[in-house]
């Protein structure tokens, strides 16, 4: 197995937003496997810091939450997007992928010299 | 925006959100753990490995808590309702910490909202640091006199520093209402007026140029308050008239609300100048005033040279009625508020004086208190508390009590600003018209902002800056019987030595202002004020336009009133004793060379009785007759001062005067009076003459009246005027007492509330010194009781704490005197007869600092002489 890497700094946020386009409706313990599935088990969350991100895209009107019931009968706190939230992952995806872009041009720039 | 709204609201206490994400992570857990079970774990590994996953339980839920909120301010928060609780089990100290500020704020946040009102809001004009006042000058006799009308007119033409150059003057106004006349409140400006302050109606036209001229339609202006009150505030007024002095006039616009002209209020109705009288076509008579804005790029003393010139070519051209006119200019700021800037200025300074001594005393009570509670914090900071945390407790109590104190102090102070413009009496309050704006303006609420965060400065970092962690852990380990009172002996002192020599300073202030107050009250009038009482009349209009009209009529009303029971003896005169120096003319000395000087002297006309009425000393020759009216040859009595100034080594009686007139008719000295003061008390008497009524009459004058009561016989001289004429108006009726109280207001209302802040402050000083020593005795009682039991007498142990009271007593008197001197050099300008560093006043304040401060030290030394020394070695 791989060596596993910890979250960068900024990117839980758009991790979470982007499982729950992709998800729908998920509870905090279902988002942190999740994503960690999606990273191919590359990435170690520690899943406390979940909830403090949570709760500061809550604030920030990204997603909404509300008390329902697991698949295996657990009650639990339900995350979902909202059309702010969808907004944001435009946003956020477009600084991503900017962001990359621009670190691609170092990593071509060292190869080509 | 919205995330930081909702982490505020996240501070306030809802345990039902604690449950909530408590809720959550459990819930979260439990799945988690659930799932691992299903991977086969035991159920012990699993909770193990879900909680090692999770990164702790409590730790999460305080990362989870510290988002949902602010963690600083949560624990601001904590400490606030902490120090409540502390504050609310010491009631007596919190109530007086509390009352203490309170009390400091109100005083002065009320005083500076006058300050703010009367000098720092801006006036109501455009640019108002560019208008000016213009006067003619008489050296030494009149600094800032009115202009002549034709002086104006050739100063306006002349000028080249003003940009616009306008005059006004305020008018005793009759209007024609149709229950008969009534007082009117009437200034007459000339055309450009308004727009020289920059000033446009909120309804109607301003005036055009032109229409002060004798030949255009009479318009008026109404200001603001005259609208509302007389019309409604109906838009229809525009083009209505009314009947001003017998002119019917137009009106032609209204003035905005918060237009005002301090020095021509109160005025209802602004009319055009329309000069006409014998007054404003006479170069040597003098009635207006002027108002002016300087040019772009012109100085004030460019302005004042380039006047000062016009009045010499005009001295030059027309000897005989200019010579000696100079010309001053004035800001119209300092104009409008000049007068009471030093009086505000002196109760800001007090009221701030009594702020600060008031902050100290608190600010030396929570040092006490930071004392007695060094053990808690010992064990606090034993216990691990951070510097920080307990710094922050400190903060907080003294957040808790500024708050406090400010609220408590605003409320008092919004009382306080109406109870002293109720002190200003109606007729005073209408000359101040800025006074309108007094209130809790921004900049009043930003003074009450630093006065505020200045005691919550003080009140946090006294405490904290007094205990250092290191002394508090030392004194844990040494036990309270060690050095504890040091630190408070060595602040707290100096603090007391601050307060009592700011109490000084109040107090010497108060002694000086009360001194000024009674020469002033106990100025020689050269009358009898007792049970004499006024009443001025104004009989305008075309039947009293003739001067054997209102002969006709004062004999008349002379002979009804006379009849009125409770009249002892009646008497006319044109102007009342302790008002102003009256109206002046000018004269020469028959028989003696004339250089062209103007000799300009008030002159006052009264009937023959006058004198005895008043209660007036012949000093020689007579009084009038009845039978001297115009037929008879002219006659004058003069004062004193006249007497003493024009004829110094001769008899002024039998000589002739040549007063001013076409031509100059000779007017005999018949009598000379001992000086009655006809300005204001502190006002210098001036040389005065006085004619007969009948030889120089006036259609406003006043009847005053000897009586055998009171004011009662007011009411039925006016009514007798009324039954006489009803168009005839009577007004200012008061007893002589009421109007020489008057003429003191300002002095007195400056010296009771010095006096009060004074009070307060020798209180508060005399508390705060008591305290310490107090506390230190306390403090000693050990070392008291060691020195009882090894011999020491009760005197002795006495004579050892007031020696230690003496010394700050002493430190803060001489403290207080050195800074008394100055201050009182401040206020030289608003003493009467008294100097600033009058002796007397100053060994009275030390009296009474001493006396009292060393009975507030003795209750504590005699406590410490009669300790019993077997209590107080088993002490603690």
């Amino acid at each position: 197995m791989a060596e596993k890497t910890d979250v960068w700094q900024g990117t839980l946020a758009l991790m979470i937003l982007k499982t729950l386009e992709s998800m729908g409706s998920l509870h905090g313990y279902g988002i942190a496997r999740r994503i960690e599935q999606t990273s191919g088990d590359l990435l170690s969350l520690n899943y406390g810091t979940l909830y403090p991100a949570l709760l500061k895209l809550e604030q920030e009107g990204s997603i909404s939450s509300e008390w329902g019931v697991s698949d295996n009968n657990r009650k639990a706190k339900f995350y979902r997007l909202t059309r702010a939230g969808k907004k944001q992952i435009e946003q956020e995806t477009r600084n991503w992928e900017q962001t990359t872009a621009i670190l691609a041009r170092f990593f071509t720039a060292k190869g080509t010299a | 925006m919205r995330a930081l709204l909702l982490r505020f609201l996240g501070l306030l206490p809802n345990s039902k959100k604690d449950r909530d994400r408590a809720d959550e992570i459990e819930a979260n857990l439990q799945l988690h753990i659930d799932d691992n079970i299903r991977q086969g774990m035991t159920p012990a590994q699993a909770r193990r490995e879900a909680l090692l996953k999770l990164g702790g339980l409590e730790p999460t839920k305080e990362a989870y808590r510290d988002q949902a909120t602010f963690p600083l301010l949560e624990n601001l928060l904590r400490d606030i309702r902490f120090a409540l609780r502390q504050l609310r089990r010491n009631i007596g100290f919190t109530s007086t910490a509390v009352l203490m500020l309170a009390l400091g704020m109100c005083a002065s946040v009320a005083i500076f909202a006058f300050v703010d009102a009367a000098l720092l809001k801006p006036l109501p004009y455009k640019d108002p640091n560019r208008l000016v006042g213009v006067y003619e000058k008489l050296e030494k006799v009149c600094p800032m006199c009115n202009l002549s009308y034709p002086d104006f007119l050739d100063w306006r033409k002349q000028d080249t520093v003003f940009s616009s150059f306008d005059a006004y003057n305020q008018q005793g106004g009759m209007l024609k209402t149709p229950t008969g006349s009534q007082r009117a409140f009437v200034s007459r400006v000339t055309d450009g007026f308004f727009r020289t302050l920059g000033v446009s109606p909120i309804l109607g036209r301003n005036f055009r140029a032109g229409e002060d001229q004798l030949s255009a339609p009479r318009t008026v202006i109404l200001s603001y308050s005259a609208w509302q009150r007389n019309y409604g505030g109906a838009t229809d007024v525009l083009g209505k008239s009314v009947v001003l002095n017998g002119d019917q006039t137009v009106i032609i616009g209204v003035l905005p609300k918060e237009f005002h002209f301090a020095p021509s209020e109160p005025t209802d109705y602004w009319v055009t100048m329309h000069a006409s009288t014998e007054c404003d076509l006479r170069r040597s008579c003098h009635g207006l005033y002027g108002v002016a804005r300087l040019k772009d790029g012109v100085s004030f003393e460019g302005a004042l040279a380039d006047v000062t010139g016009i009045a010499r070519r005009l001295e030059q051209q027309y000897p005989g009625s200019n010579k000696d006119q100079g010309a001053n200019l004035s800001p119209l700021p300092e104009v409008i508020s000049g007068s009471i800037r030093p009086i505000l200025l002196v109760l800001l300074a007090g009221a701030c004086l009594l702020l600060l001594i008031a902050a100290v005393n608190v600010a030396s009570l929570l040092l006490v208190r930071t004392e007695s509670r060094s053990r808690e914090l010992a064990i606090r900071s034993g216990l691990g508390a951070s510097a920080a945390r307990i710094t922050g407790q400190f903060v907080a109590e003294g957040l808790v009590l500024v708050v406090m104190g400010s609220a408590l102090g605003l409320i008092c102070a919004y009382w306080a600003m109406h109870f002293l413009t109720k002190l200003i009496s109606a007729d005073m309050l209408l000359s101040m018209p800025y006074l309108n704006g007094l209130g809790f303006t921004p900049r009043v609420l930003a003074f009450a902002g630093a006065v505020a965060c200045f005691a919550a400065l003080l009140f946090a970092f006294t405490p904290a800056l007094s205990v250092s962690l290191a002394e508090m852990r030392q004194r844990l380990s040494e036990g309270s019987r060690g050095s504890s009172g040091q630190t408070w002996r060595r602040l707290g002192s100096k603090l007391v030595v601050v307060e009592l020599a700011t109490a000084v300073v109040l107090l010497f202030g108060a002694g000086l202002l009360g001194q000024s107050l009674y020469r002033l009250l106990t100025v020689k009038l050269g009358l009898q004020p007792e049970r004499l009482v006024s009443i001025a009349v104004a009989a305008t209009g075309p039947n009293y336009s003739k001067d054997p009209q209102v002969i006709a009529l004062e004999r008349k009303i002379f002979d009804k009133a006379s009849a009125i029971p409770g009249i002892k003896s009646l008497a006319v005169a044109t102007k009342s004793p302790v008002s102003y120096q009256g109206n002046t003319t000018w004269f020469k000395i028959a028989g003696r060379p004339w250089h062209g000087e103007h000799n300009d002297t008030p002159y006052i006309s009264v009937t023959p009785d006058y004198f005895r009425t008043i209660g007036a000393t012949l000093l020689q020759g007579r009084y009038f007759q009845e039978s001297e009216d115009a037929t008879k040859p002219l006659v004058a009595i003069v004062n004193e001062t006249f007497a003493r100034q024009y004829f110094p080594n001769g008899n002024p009686l039998g000589q002739h005067l040549l007063p001013l007139g076409d031509p100059p008719i000779s007017t005999e000295i018949i009598g000379v009076v001992q000086d009655i003061k006809e300005g204001s008390l502190d006002s210098e008497t001036r040389a005065t003459l006085y004619y007969p009524f009948a030889q120089n009459t006036d259609n406003y004058f006043f009847l005053f009246a000897r009586t055998s009561g009171d004011n009662s016989v007011l009411p039925a001289i006016a009514s007798v005027v009324h039954k006489i004429d009803p168009e005839i108006i009577t007004l200012k009726g008061q007893s002589m007492d009421e109007q020489i109280s008057q003429s003191a207001y300002l002095h007195r209302s400056l010296a009771l509330l010095v006096g009060g802040f004074a009070g307060l402050a020798l209180l508060l000083g005399v508390v705060g010194l008591y305290g310490v020593i107090a506390y230190s005795v306390s403090q000693r009682t050990r070392e008291i009781g060691v020195r009882i039991a090894l011999g020491a007498e009760s005197i002795g142990v006495c004579r050892l704490i007031l020696k230690d009271a003496g010394g700050l007593i002493a430190f803060g008197l001489v403290l207080g005197i050195a800074c008394s001197i100055g201050a009182a050099h401040l206020m030289a300008s608003l003493l009467f007869r008294v100097t600033s560093w009058d002796i007397p006043t100053l060994a009275a304040v030390a009296f009474v600092l001493v006396c009292s401060t060393m009975l507030a030290s003795f209750i504590p030394a005699r406590r410490a002489s009669l300790l019993n020394p077997v209590e107080a070695l088993r002490a603690e």
